[in-house]
């Protein structure tokens, strides 16, 4: 047993252990020993708005049917199934099953189901399937590790939440000693704002650029510019019993910074973590009005700004506070269609002051209470909510 | 710039770059110190995590990434002590030199017997690791251990300073075993000497020491203290005439000092490894320091 005797100088005095490899399961093939790493979120809260969610709206946008508040009163978010495990040497998987409860019907929706390559030299790693872009910070975080119960405002109202699509992703690291990050991504272009899936499945592609560090013991940051470019092919919203679509191309740019700070970098009892970013999204192209008696064509060209920023505080263990700030401004260029559309703006930026409370009991259970005041249109709403995210299984990635 | 002294700083700049032969990763300082004995001039170390900080607690920020993509080596303790981060390192770092499984990763727990492994695997028990106890770096013949493995593997990695690292290997081997010699002889009074922890991150220096850990601050491992909990732990601390109340640099002091305010009895840190205190900057200043303060609190 060559390890006993490469250990035997350790001093006499001491014991010494010296194993062999135990003998497991003989001769047991159960089929089970290779399980993937398998959690479940739990996720739900209890809500009280002032004004009605089914009439939520956003001055001046046009929102997808994916965007908008959770249901009032007692429901659920979100519901993950995490499935991950490397496949081989070469690939890694991961899925993430969503499954949401509307009115007693669930819903499953493939979230993320992707591969990820493993083994390619000089710090390429390729992506396919169905992923989470990484353009901006917040896109490729699952609800369950954000910071405030729902999605900043500029998201909710360019991506529909987050921009998830079938497509492919390569990206470079740099051999230097600040992080450096290059990656390009294509897409079907069958999510919004990308939709109907354009020149023949790959109607939107992104580019991103981000860099990052540390200074000193007590402070990492990280920074990103990115674009998504897209083309929305039919996408369509409900309007006067009948529709309003848009046929047209668009381009999103991402600017975001991420700035931490920990005693000593040491983040067990205090920490602070702020969070900026700023969208702008622009998109042209034909209209097509089609509601009863009416039919109509035109172009548009719109012009969006999104920023949010937030910051959290942990000033014990377990505890955190935050507070965000969003805005959002709407430049659209429409021509008449003769009714009121959502491009409409009522001539006021939409603002919205967020403040939370929560508390981690372990690392696998959280509650929070936060307290929203969204000025997105002239009906100012307040949102209060009362939130449990609850993680069975495997730890949770420490994403920055 | 001027030109002459452009001349003067380059050679400080290529001098050592040309030593180096390896870059290693560490997670843990206890292994970046182990590393710079073993491999001195010929290997360049960085540790993701400080002396000050909570192992348990790191994320994966993108300097560590960055460092990941550039190492020949990863070393790291294992046991699941960094599952919240490590995995997203190496995939982030997109380095397959060092992808577990391959010589450049080394996980320090797989070569050294495991202590506490649980055998009821329930959340409800705290933040369990199912490996064992993942704090092998207080037991000095743990670190004797790895560094056979890890001299091995510096030698596999450079080949050309296999000489180099078998040399002083050896030298740290004697000088080691010597320590350890001395550090026994020095504990021997403090052996059943009663303690008070605040994490079981010290489990292995009490089996070393055969000292008594009679409870800990925290009600169950991961889990902050309570006042319920500390105000249970009254009774039980002073009918086991415990001698002092022990936790990491890292972690809060509150408990600790709310215990030994109600006891009287003396709340300490002790180094859980490199760095965590001042003057604490080699392996061998960890255990020196450990003994000092056991032998005088048992005085």
């Amino acid at each position: 047993m060559p390890k006993c005797t490469s250990l035997a100088f350790v001093s006499a005095g001491s014991a010494l252990l010296c194993f062999a490899a135990p003998a497991m399961g003989q001769g047991v093939i159960s089929g089970n020993e290779f399980n993937p790493a398998i959690s479940l979120i739990l996720d739900g809260q209890f809500s009280r708005y002032s004004n009605d969610a089914e009439d939520y709206e956003i001055s001046g946008f046009a929102l997808d049917e994916e965007a908008g508040l959770t249901a009032e009163g007692f429901s659920l978010d979100e519901s993950e199934l995490n499935i991950s495990a490397n496949v081989d040497d070469w690939f890694y998987g991961f899925a993430d099953i969503v499954f949401e409860d509307d009115e007693n019907e669930t819903e499953v929706e493939l979230e993320e189901i992707y591969f990820e390559s493993l083994a390619l030299p000089a710090g390429w790693t390729i992506k396919g399937g169905k992923f989470l872009s990484a353009v901006g910070y917040h896109n490729a975080f699952h609800p369950h590790s954000w910071d405030f119960a729902d999605e900043p405002l500029a998201y909710r109202a360019m991506v529909a939440g987050a921009f998830t699509d079938v497509g492919a992703q390569a990206r470079w690291i740099a051999p230097t000693g600040i992080f450096l990050q290059f990656g390009a991504e294509g897409f079907r272009g069958a999510a919004y704002p990308a939709s109907g899936s354009a020149n023949d499945g790959a109607g939107a592609w992104s580019v991103f650029a981000k860099l990052g560090g540390d200074l000193g013991q007590s402070h990492s940051w990280k920074a990103g510019v990115s674009l998504l470019s897209y083309k929305a092919d039919g996408w369509d919203t409900d309007l006067d019993g009948g529709s309003l679509s848009l046929d047209g191309d668009g381009d999103l740019v991402v600017a975001e910074l991420v700035w931490k700070w920990a005693p000593d970098g040491n983040a067990r009892n205090r920490n602070f973590k702020f969070q900026a970013e700023y969208l702008h999204r622009s998109e042209n192209g034909d209209t097509t009005l089609e509601i009863p008696g009416v039919s109509s064509q035109g172009e548009y060209d719109i012009e969006q700004d999104g920023l949010y920023v937030q910051a959290v505080y942990q000033w014990r263990r377990g505890w955190r506070t935050g507070l965000r700030y969003d805005w959002l401004s709407a430049d659209n260029d429409l021509d008449d269609l003769g009714v009121a559309t959502p491009f409409d703006s009522d001539d006021r930026d939409p603002e919205r002051m967020t403040a939370m409370i929560d508390y981690a009991h372990t690392e696998y259970s959280r509650l929070r209470f936060q307290v929203s005041r969204d000025d997105s249109s002239d009906n100012s709403d307040t949102q209060v909510l009362l939130q449990y995210q609850l993680s069975l299984g495997p730890h949770g990635a420490h994403q920055f | 710039m001027n030109i002459r002294l452009l001349f003067t700083l380059l050679p400080l700049c290529v001098a050592p770059l040309q030593a180096t032969a390896l870059e290693l990763f560490t997670c843990e300082p206890e292994w970046a110190a182990l590393a710079s004995e073993l491999g001195g001039d010929r290997v360049q170390v960085y540790s993701a995590v400080t002396g000050r900080q909570d192992v348990h607690v790191i994320q994966a920020r993108p300097s560590l990434i960055a460092k990941i993509r550039t190492a020949d080596l990863v070393v790291c303790t294992g046991a699941d002590l960094e599952s919240a981060w490590l995995p997203v390192l190496l995939r982030q770092g997109a380095n397959p030199a060092v992808r577990p499984g391959s010589p450049g990763f080394l996980e320090a727990a797989r070569h050294v017997p495991m202590l506490d492994r649980p055998e009821n695997l329930d959340r409800a028990e705290g933040d369990l690791h199912p490996m064992g106890n993942p704090h092998i770096q207080l037991d000095p013949r743990n670190i004797a251990r790895v560094a056979v493995v890890l001299s091995e593997r510096l030698a596999k990695l450079d080949p050309s300073g296999a000489e180099y690292y078998d040399a002083r290997g050896e030298d740290f081997r004697v000088r080691w075993e010597n320590a350890i010699a001395d550090w026994e002889t020095r504990a021997a009074p403090l052996k059943g000497m009663p303690i008070v922890t605040q994490h079981r991150s010290w489990t292995y220096l009490v089996d070393w020491l055969g000292l008594n850990e009679v409870a800990n601050l925290e009600p169950k491992p991961g889990i902050e203290p309570s006042t319920s909990h500390l105000a249970s732990l009254l009774s039980v601390v002073e009918d086991a005439g415990v001698a002092l109340i022990v936790r990491s640099s890292y972690q809060s002091s509150r408990a600790a000092e709310w215990l030994s305010r109600k006891t009287g009895i003396p709340a300490v840190v002790l180094p859980h490894t490199v760095g965590s205190m001042e003057g604490v900057d080699d392996l061998f200043a960890v255990f020196e320091r450990i003994l000092t303060q056991l032998t005088e609190a048992a005085e």
